[in-house]
């Protein structure tokens, strides 16, 4: 990210897909950084929201579809509700991750986030909640890193955050047609 | 003698550094004080009642205050002294502010120093003797130099109150650069729309006369009595036969770069400067007519209609008498080919701001199509360069031309109008568009018009495969940046002119550095000038846009208004006096009055002596100073008025 950016070679393309997936207008932003003021992951990651948006604007697509920043976000949607433009910035990072996932844009420090989001969703499917412990059972075994955050376990256990068998809703057919139709 | 003595807090302008109750007793202690009193505000309305009841109850003759610089309040003052029946010059400020608590921290060491300007303010108040003003006559007339729509606008206004007005432009058209414009921000209203019918109704004004292709050449003279000359240069075509056809300038077989197109094409000998122009007659260019230099050609006096070329007219120089002066003289770009980065004007394509106005033109040079100069074709990225020559310290230019921001603006939109596949680029630094539907303009520019704002300024711009490549940086992404652009505009920042320049000095009224003239104050008194009776407007001022400066036309207008509304005039008796029995008739006091108030006067025995005009007189004491024998005083500044007050500085009175 370092070369000299050639404003003549912006990817038109990559604008208008960005811009009709989450109905934003990219030029509405004037790079006054309130959503970064507010992001909760802003500080851990290369490229803040408002950079983000930066480098949309300029049509930058190969580094903004690869950066940590579209996984890392947590869609607290508070970039959103504070952006005095109304950019709907939770949106456009929603767009971004289904185009990084269309375009299989993988990258070895987004994969665990991207396993998670699996496993997560695996067990939503399952269960209809979050089942916590068999989760991160398989995310830490998956990830090769069997003792992570063991030392949490026996305060959660205490408190009664974390059950060692899953729980499942109801109407677990109901569930099935959902994620079918959003699949489809 | 009875002495009073008021210090001002000013808020805690003055008491945050100076402690004014220490002054105030020790002002108490002074030969001749009575009283000494510390006000919040000694130029609010309790206040002034506070002096005027000391005045009454104490039976005060002198008074001393302790505030801020003459040049704010000392009328105000004055007029507290008058309607407690006093006469107003028996008082002496001490500006206890602005040469005082305003640039010292010190406090210890302030309130020493402001002790010592009020033992100087009282030691010089027991001198003050009363003074009587006198009048004059007030002459009705106005006149406007400079044609713009500063100009133009105060000139109406005046005359639409029913007073003489003469206007005096330099070119040959009055319009400014504003005829230059095709649409005007905030509006996108067309300029030609809104300026030329005030053009007309100024020329067809029963109460103006105007004058274009004309110069102030010298003033005289005082506020309400200013004799003024005016050049009118020879247009070499004679205005009553004239019919305005046109014919000449089309069969001339000279051509020269056109002014006002700046340079984008030519015009001929004879020309008229723009379809629109007021007059609309047209004018020779005495430097290149050859038959004006070696008596060849004379082609337009032949195809002339009505006979109305006159080769043998002379300059005319008229001699008038004004009670008022409005300068509305407008201003110019910067030289922007110091900037060796883009290019020295070396490149055809890259071009001005102004040039820009005439190509969006509709009845510009290219008609209104955008189509740039080298080759003539469509341009398809036009790159939008801010701030060029303005903020720019480096280049001896500080300031911010306050409209740059905004016509850049201008241009993504008109460009995007004409050229809907063109990408517009603006490199700038801040976006300002601080007015009334200002910021939404750039919004407007950015969202619905899809201009790319890149923040920074651009190093340099050059040549390649015969496009203009400019390296610039994108500083919201920290990376630098390069564009390849068909055609580059740069918003080369305003600057005063040489013009207002010379003018200022025959006006005797004051300018900066950059040619712009200097307000009497920036806050209270922004469209007078250093000199009474002379006002500024419009960009001659400082830059600034078209609402700001009809603003301030008008604003010129009534202040010129209320001048003439009087039939007398007071004088000011601050004036320096000669005294017949010491004059030696030496006359060096002649030579170093600026504002040419002395005379010679001759007595009953043929012995020649030096006189004060009183009505010229601008009270400066230059006279004073250099008289050798002592011959001048000054009033209100009298030899012994100043010892007085130098004695109260070393009298070295108990603190
Ligand atoms: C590129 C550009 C675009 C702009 N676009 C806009 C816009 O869209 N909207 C907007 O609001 N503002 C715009 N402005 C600002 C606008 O041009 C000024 O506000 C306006 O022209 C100031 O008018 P003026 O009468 O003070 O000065 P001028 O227009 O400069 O007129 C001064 C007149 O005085 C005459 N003169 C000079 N010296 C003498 C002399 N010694 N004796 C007699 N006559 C003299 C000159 O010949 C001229 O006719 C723009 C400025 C620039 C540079
Ligand atoms: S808050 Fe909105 S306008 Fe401001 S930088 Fe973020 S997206 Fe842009
Ligand atoms: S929605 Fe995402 S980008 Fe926006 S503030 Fe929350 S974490 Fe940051
Ligand atoms: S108005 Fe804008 S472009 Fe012009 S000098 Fe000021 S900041 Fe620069």
């Amino acid at each position: 990210m370092n070369r000299t950016l050639k404003l003549n070679q912006v990817d038109d393309q990559f604008i208008k897909q960005i811009e009709q997936n989450s109905g934003q207008k990219l030029n509405n932003c004037y790079q006054c950084g309130k959503c970064t003021a507010g992001c909760p992951i802003a500080h851990s990651t290369e490229f803040p929201p408002h950079k983000i948006m930066r480098m949309l604007q300029l049509g930058i697509k190969e580094p903004v579809l690869a950066s940590a920043t579209i996984w890392l976000c947590l869609s607290c949607v508070t970039c959103t509700a504070r952006c005095p433009k109304e950019v709907d910035l939770a949106h456009i990072m929603d767009s971004l991750r289904e185009l990084a996932i269309k375009e299989g844009v993988t990258q070895a420090r987004k994969q665990p986030i991207k396993l998670f989001e699996k496993l997560f969703l695996d067990a939503i499917k399952q269960h209809g909640k979050l089942y916590e412990m068999g989760t991160l059972a398989r995310f830490n075994l998956l990830t090769l890193q069997p003792v992570k955050d063991l030392e949490l376990l026996w305060p959660l256990l205490k408190k009664g955050k974390l059950k060692f068998t899953p729980e499942s809703i109801n109407d677990l057919e109901k569930l099935a047609q959902i994620f079918k139709s959003s699949q489809s | 003698m009875k002495i009073g003595v008021f210090i001002c807090h000013c808020g805690n302008n003055i008491s945050a550094a100076v402690g004014v109750e220490l002054v105030a007793r020790h002002a108490l202690r002074l030969p001749g004080v009575v009283c000494a009193h510390t006000i919040h505000h000694a130029c609010s309305e309790p206040g002034q009642l506070l002096i005027q009841k000391c005045i009454r109850e104490k039976g005060l003759n002198r008074v001393v205050i302790g505030a801020c610089s003459p040049r704010v309040h000392e009328a105000t003052f004055q007029r507290v002294l008058v309607q407690a029946g006093l006469n107003p010059y028996l008082l002496e400020l001490a500006n206890l502010r602005e040469q005082c608590s305003w640039v010292h921290e010190d406090r210890e060491a302030a309130t020493r120093k402001a002790i010592d300007l009020i033992d100087m303010a009282v030691g010089k108040v027991a001198r003050l003797q009363p003074l009587l003003s006198s009048k004059v006559d007030v002459n009705k007339r106005t006149l406007v130099i400079g044609g713009g729509i500063a100009g133009i606008q105060a000139a109406l206004d005046v005359a639409d109150s029913g007073h003489e007005v003469v206007l005096v432009e330099r070119t040959p058209t009055i319009g400014g650069n504003m005829a230059r414009m095709d649409k005007v921000f905030p509006t996108l209203d067309c300029s030609a729309c809104i300026l030329t019918p005030k053009m007309v109704e100024l020329a067809t004004h029963p109460n103006i006369t105007l004058h274009t292709y004309s110069e102030v050449e010298q003033v005289s003279g005082f506020v309400g009595n200013f004799k003024v000359q005016i050049r009118k240069k020879a247009r070499l075509v004679d205005m009553e036969k004239c019919t305005g056809c046109g014919a000449c300038t089309l069969k001339c077989p000279i051509k020269a770069p056109a002014e006002f197109n700046l340079g984008l094409d030519k015009r001929g000998a004879v020309y008229i400067p723009f379809p629109q122009a007021v007059p609309h007659i047209p004018v020779i260019d005495k430097s290149i007519c050859t038959y004006v230099l070696k008596k060849k050609c004379g082609l337009c006096q032949k195809i002339c209609p009505t006979d109305a070329i006159a080769f043998e007219q002379q300059d005319e120089v008229l001699e008038e008498e004004f009670g008022a002066i409005i300068v509305a003289t407008g201003y110019e770009l910067m030289d922007w080919t110091v900037y060796g980065e883009y290019g020295h004007g070396k490149y055809k394509d890259v071009i001005t701001s102004l040039q820009y106005e005439r190509i969006l033109s509709a009845s510009g040079p290219t008609g209104g199509h955008i189509r740039r100069p080298s080759d003539g074709k469509e341009p398809e990225v036009i790159a939008i360069i801010a701030c060029v020559g303005s903020r720019d310290a480096a280049h001896g230019r500080p300031y911010c031309s306050s409209v740059c921001c905004m016509y850049s603006a201008k241009y993504a939109m008109l460009t995007r109008e004409h050229l809907p596949n063109s990408r517009v680029y603006i490199f700038y630094m801040d976006i300002r568009a601080y007015s009334k539907m200002y910021e939404e303009f750039v919004q407007r520019a950015q969202e619905k018009y899809g201009a790319n704002y890149v923040r920074g300024r651009v190093s340099k711009v050059f040549e390649r495969n015969g496009r203009l490549v400019l390296q610039g940086a994108d500083t919201l992404l920290g990376q630098p940046v390069e564009l390849e652009a068909d055609l580059v505009v740069l918003a080369v920042g305003i600057t005063g002119t040489a013009s207002t320049i010379a003018l200022a000095k025959k006006l005797n009224i004051s300018h900066d550095e950059y040619g712009f003239l200097t307000e009497s104050h920036p806050k209270l008194r922004p469209v007078e000038s250093s000199t009474p009776g002379i006002f500024i407007a419009g960009a001659c001022q400082s830059p600034k846009d078209i609402p700001l400066t009809v603003a301030q036309a008008s604003s010129a207008a009534s202040k010129v208004l209320g001048l003439i509304s009087h039939d007398k005039l007071e004088t000011s008796p601050l004036v320096a006096e000669v005294n017949i029995r010491r004059c030696v008739g030496c006359f060096r006091c002649l030579d170093v009055c600026p504002f040419s108030a002395i005379e010679e006067q001759v007595l009953r025995d043929g012995s020649k002596v030096a006189r004060v005009n009183p009505a010229l007189c601008q009270g400066c004491g230059l006279c004073s100073a250099i008289c050798p024998p002592a011959a001048i005083a000054l009033s209100g500044f009298t030899d012994d008025q100043l010892i007085s007050q130098m004695e109260g500085l070393c009298s070295q009175n108990p603190v």
